[in-house]
């Protein structure tokens, strides 16, 4: 049983790895990221690892995603204004 | 540029995978018995009467390298905040007009805001009995927080997060487990030496110094990450 959960976990981390890399929208790819890191939190646990299993969930399904998403706002609108504005004091 | 990048990440990969290949074999069976490290550990781990082995290993045995781990989180906050400054020009600050939100994400954005504190500091007191401790928590705890933006706005969430506070937390959880290491080299004659009463295994007060460390550790990692996200937040608000 607990092996088949295993095997399960790492066959769901490489299908969403490979899902994330795949994705070439930013917006898209994030949420898909964000699920890759909720998998592998999944994939530690049941490789018997709950310490790792809490950082993962917390740092690569919240903080990453949401940071990047942040950081992805501000570019676009960096990007939307006219050029000649940027750079003035 | 491009071929030269391809051919630096495929020299990688195959020197990777290759060293990976010839590793493998010599790696033990799934399931076996025989686990030298993790003898060791949990002997260790009950003679300073810390449930959690994990964390005996983390804050004990290695606590110098959590130090250095410690650290890094602390430089690379700091860091991301020196980068994330507002500019000169970035003086202009536009309130986010606060969008519609369902009354449904409101109340769930509010409940869960008082659980996901309550449970964050929770792993951070049960650090040294049950799996987690200062970072795992401390980040549940500082990111929880963020919800009262989900639900609420932003005014909200600047009002129960006083960032001058959060600044002198984070620097004195830095400064607390410095401290508690330098208390050690006093008291029992080197540094980060688990000096305190161990206390009883699996009791509140036990682990001596682990559960002291992983309190100074969430304080500066829950604080880190909302001073980390308030730069973000704010790099989205300013006008240019």
């Amino acid at each position: 049983m607990a092996d088949v959960l295993m095997v399960g976990a790492l066959l769901l981390t490489a299908a969403t790895g490979t899902v994330t890399v795949l994705t070439r929208e930013p917006r898209a790819q994030l949420m898909v990221l964000s699920s890759f890191g909720l998998v592998m939190s999944l994939a530690f646990l049941t490789l018997q690892a709950p310490d790792v299993a809490l950082s993962q969930l917390a740092v690569g399904s919240i903080v990453v995603p949401l940071m990047t998403l942040l950081a992805l706002r501000v570019i676009e609108r960096h990007s939307r204004e006219s050029p000649t504005k940027r750079g003035k004091p | 540029m491009k071929r030269l990048r391809w051919l630096v990440c495929w020299f990688g990969i195959c020197t990777f995978g290759i060293l990976l290949i010839f590793a493998i074999p010599g790696l033990p069976p799934v399931g076996d018995v025989s686990h030298p490290y993790r003898d060791l550990a949990v002997r260790a781990a009950v003679e300073h009467a810390t449930a959690n082995t994990v964390a005996s290993v983390n804050f004990d045995t290695r606590a110098f390298d959590t130090l250095g781990e410690e650290a890094i989180f602390f430089t690379a906050v700091l860091g991301a905040i020196a980068l994330l400054r507002p500019a000169r020009h970035e003086k202009d600050r536009r309130l986010p007009h606060s969008g519609r939100v369902l009354a449904s994400t409101r109340l769930a954005g509010y409940v869960f805001l008082g659980i996901t504190t309550v449970v964050g500091w929770d792993v951070v007191a049960h650090g040294h009995l049950t799996p987690g401790g200062g970072f795992q928590g401390g980040i549940v705890a500082g990111s929880g927080l963020h919800l009262a933006y989900v639900a609420g706005n932003y005014s909200v969430l600047q009002r129960i997060r006083p960032l001058r506070l959060l600044e002198i937390g984070e620097a004195a959880g830095v400064v607390g487990f410095i401290g508690i290491g330098l208390a050690g080299l006093v008291c029992a004659g080197s540094f980060l030496t688990n000096f305190v009463p161990m206390g009883i295994l699996g009791g509140f007060l036990s682990g001596g110094t682990v559960a002291l460390l992983n309190a100074v550790v969430g304080l500066e990692v829950g604080c880190g990450v909302v001073m980390l996200l308030s730069r973000f937040l704010e790099q989205d608000l300013v006008m240019t």
